[in-house]
């Protein structure tokens, strides 16, 4: 079934050639469009990350039922609690009360009490100025068994400030002690994958006999707190960067920020920096630039052997470098055609202007921009699609079915993108199957 | 505790509710909210998102915006995007924020319609009511706003059928059934609010000879039509066999007609249905009659007023529903109620998308050949 609906309409004003985009926010805004993909992890996802932890939400029905489902669907519903805000509870001004009283009505009701919770307010909390000071320390004293921890569901503050997503990322690690530095170890923060085996920092610290630890791999509550040990904190992923500073700061830990890259010397310099931080002398004394690179390349042109001429689509949900995935597939012969994404990030800068000069009909195309909903989800050409916004979009069913950056990161990240392009040029997928399932990677019971 | 839940989730809130209503009508439904009402909708709410195109749209309200009281840009925005996209009408919805804060929608509505020339109109959801109360009083404009004039000519044995949205039914051929069903029994369906249809079958619903609210959504549209075109209105879902009896009630015109079967014997070995109240009441009925049991119905929505059958009950809230369901032999719900349940009852699962969303989409009954 395909209905359209409305007057047709052209793509002005929700896709621009590069040459002619504003940066970093190519669209203006407007209302928004939200695409049937989910495979984004939201805050209930990223909180039950926590081992032995529980959510426990506290909101309006309608912001109840996004969040309720969300663990439903990842079959995670005997870790999710929720209290309901009523108008009476605004009007009265008793959000306190009620906040406190639910949450403990729910506790009082577990056979089993949770380590920690993760209590999330919300928007209306923050407008009719809860005493959120007073609900932690008579929650606190209450259960004091119980770490609480301080979450937000409060998007209304997102333009402005750091997104939900980001201070979930940051109060996730606050219950954190201080401990002795291990100086084996190296603590990964704020991502919702675990690296991959073989990514290039985790394969630095197996060289060195050293230990590699990150939430997603905690499966206990002391699992968790070692994340404290490590003597060097380390993220990759761009709203992981608040939470890990704020974190690092607090433990006195020495903290590197290394994106997920594209571009060889940039993950070189990553790389030269984490071995300087973990003592681990020269890089070159632990892998082989050289070497790495000529992989990369081989692996790159295999993947252009196989695909050719076809046009490729990326999107921003498969990797916070889209611009940078762009660049080095074009500087590999692959035909880039369209970019899906909203805004460019600030670390795109750079590539962004050589996009600009070297790929000028390069379309960057909206994906909440009102007309999305309209324009033709179709194409008289195969599409390759890197993601799956770029594959709704384009109506393609050969797409790399990840999001996020995965557990990808360096020079292997680049070999494993162009090994599951390959993968996906050759192998249909059902993309309406797939790209409606919330949170890739997490359990889906729909 | 009422408002605390351990385990079950809600049901399909208000804002949700006006926009699966609306979905299919041609208009433009904008929801004023921050973030999230739009993704709660598309994902849990509305299983026709993936490919069949509507104009739903979040405003993308900011904290600024909201504290200074501005209302331009939500009113430019939506300009900008029905000057581009040309809707049939511009519905407004409200969330929590816009609600504390009073925005003042039917204002913001006149505005619209003054400077765009489109129809508009405001709904007054806060997000915090279920999707009957959304997507009733959606209905119940439309049937204010775009039925026509009466004409006075009535279509002999026709029908329109009120309160239809996947919430309830499921995909469009699940609701096609229930058209099926009346059909067998002599009876056309002129409308059907609201999927299915092309939006102008609208214009034609003055002329049925009764309506059918099939499901609490529809009883203030029902209401409307009562009064601006004369058309009585019965209450009740044709499920299976229990259809004869719906058309029976068609033509004596008799209003709720499960309320007088429902009191009729009683039997023992007690089955319990929980959800929609129209739509468990008229299974209640089939299958009491069919399987001369006897059924409870409790009710977790909140618009019951007159639709309950004597000895049913609204139940508000996890702990309430526990309580009640603490002696239940046989329950008849959606799965996601299972954890609250007496371990030694009989389940059989009823999935429902306004409480389940589309975990159970795959499963889904069709209500229509029930019993």
């Amino acid at each position: 079934m395909l209905k359209r609906v409305g007057h047709p309409v052209d793509e002005k004003g929700a896709a621009v050639a590069i040459k002619d985009a504003a940066f970093p926010v190519p669209f203006a805004p407007g209302l928004e469009f939200n695409s049937p993909v989910h495979g984004n992890w939201n805050i209930v996802h990223t909180g039950m990350l926590m081992p032995e932890a529980r959510q426990i939400y506290v909101c309006a029905d309608n912001c109840m039922r996004g969040v309720v489902l969300t663990a439903a669907e990842m079959n995670a519903a005997d870790r999710f609690s929720f209290v309901i805000v009523k108008e009476e509870n605004l009007l009265n001004g008793n959000l306190e009360d009620i906040t406190i009283e639910g949450v403990t009505d729910v506790l009082n009701k577990l056979e089993e009490k949770p380590k920690a919770v993760l209590l999330f307010t919300v928007c209306l909390h923050h407008f009719l100025g809860c005493d959120l000071e007073r609900v932690f320390q008579e929650l606190e004293e209450r259960f004091p068994k119980i770490t609480f921890i301080r979450c937000y569901m409060d998007p209304i503050m997102q333009k402005h400030g750091p997104t939900p997503d980001q201070k979930l990322r940051k109060a996730i690690y606050e219950p954190l002690p201080k401990r002795k530095a291990d100086e084996k170890a190296v603590s990964f923060l704020g991502s919702d994958f675990a690296l991959e085996k073989n990514a290039d920092l985790k394969r630095i610290v197996r060289a060195h006999q050293g230990i590699f630890r990150e939430l997603p791999e905690c499966k206990s509550w002391e699992d968790y707190l070692a994340l404290s040990e490590g003597k060097l904190f380390v993220s990759s992923y761009p709203p992981s960067k608040y939470g890990a500073e704020v974190l690092s700061e607090r433990l006195k830990r020495s903290y590197l920020y290394l994106p997920g890259s594209f571009d060889y010397e940039e993950i070189t310099a990553q790389l030269e920096n984490f071995c300087q931080a973990m003592g681990y002398g020269k890089l070159e004394e632990t892998i082989s630039v050289e070497e790495e690179i000529a992989a990369c390349e081989k692996v790159l042109e295999k993947a252009h052997e196989v695909i050719g001429d076809t046009a490729v689509a990326i999107d921003y949900l498969y990797h916070p470098r889209p611009l940078g995935l762009a660049k080095l597939l074009l500087t590999h012969g692959f035909r880039v055609i369209q970019i899906y994404l909203d805004c460019i990030s600030p670390e795109e800068k750079a590539e962004f202007e050589w996009l600009k000069e070297h790929a000028p009909d390069l379309q960057l195309i909206a994906t909440i921009q009102v007309k999305m909903r309209v324009l033709p989800r179709t194409s008289d050409e195969k599409i390759l699609a890197i993601g799956q916004k770029a594959a709704w979009f384009t109506g393609s069913p050969y797409f790399v079915n990840m999001v996020q950056g995965g557990g990808l990161y360096g020079f292997d990240g680049i070999r494993r993108t162009a090994e599951l392009m390959e993968e996906a040029f050759t192998e249909e997928k059902d993309t309406e199957d797939l790209v409606v399932r919330k949170g890739w990677g997490c359990e889906s019971c729909i | 505790m009422r408002q605390s839940y351990r385990i079950i989730p809600i049901y399909t809130a208000d804002v949700s509710g006006v926009c699966s209503a609306l979905y299919e009508l041609g208009g433009m439904t904008v929801m004023h909210d921050p973030s999230g009402c739009n993704s709660t909708y598309n994902t849990h709410d509305e299983i026709r998102w993936y490919d069949q195109d509507s104009l739903i749209y979040i405003s993308g309200l900011t904290e600024i915006d909201a504290i200074m009281g501005n209302d331009q840009k939500f009113l430019d925005d939506i300009k900008e995007a029905a000057r581009e996209l040309h809707p049939k009408f511009i519905a407004l919805a409200g969330s929590p924020i816009p609600y504390m804060n009073g925005t003042d929608f039917p204002a913001l509505a006149q505005v619209l319609e003054e400077e765009t020339g489109i129809p508009a109109f405001a709904v007054p959801t806060n997000g915090m009511h279920d999707y009957v109360y959304g997507a009733g009083v959606a209905l119940e404009e439309i049937a204010k706003r775009f039925t026509g004039e009466k004409t006075g000519r009535i279509q002999a044995r026709t029908v329109n059928l009120l309160g239809v949205t996947p919430l309830d039914f499921g995909p469009v051929s699940h609701a096609e059934v229930l058209k099926e069903n009346l059909k067998a029994c002599g009876w056309k369906v002129l409308s059907t609010w609201a999927m299915g249809d092309e939006p102008d079958a609208f214009l034609q619903a003055g002329e049925a000879e009764v309506n059918l609210v099939v499901s609490s959504v529809g009883l203030r549209a029902a209401k409307v039509l009562e009064e601006k075109f004369g058309t009585p209105y019965v209450v009740g879902t044709p499920i299976g066999s229990y259809t004869e009896r719906i058309a029976k009630a068609l033509e004596e015109k008799e209003q709720i007609p499960y309320r007088k079967d429902r009191m009729q014997g009683r039997k023992e070995r007690k089955v319990t249905l929980i959800g929609e109240p129209v739509i468990m009441e008229s299974l209640a009925a089939g299958i009491e009659e069919k399987y001369d049991c006897r059924v409870e119905v409790l009710c977790p929505l909140e618009e019951t007023d007159g639709l309950l059958a004597d000895g049913d009950r609204w139940v508000h809230g996890e702990e309430e529903m526990e309580e009640a369901l603490k002696d239940a032999e046989i329950i008849v719900a959606d799965p996601l109620y299972k954890p609250i349940c007496p371990k030694n009852c009989e389940f059989y699962e009823l999935p429902h998308i306004a409480f389940s969303g589309r975990i159970y989409l795959k499963k889904l009954p069709v209500l229509g050949k029930l019993v």
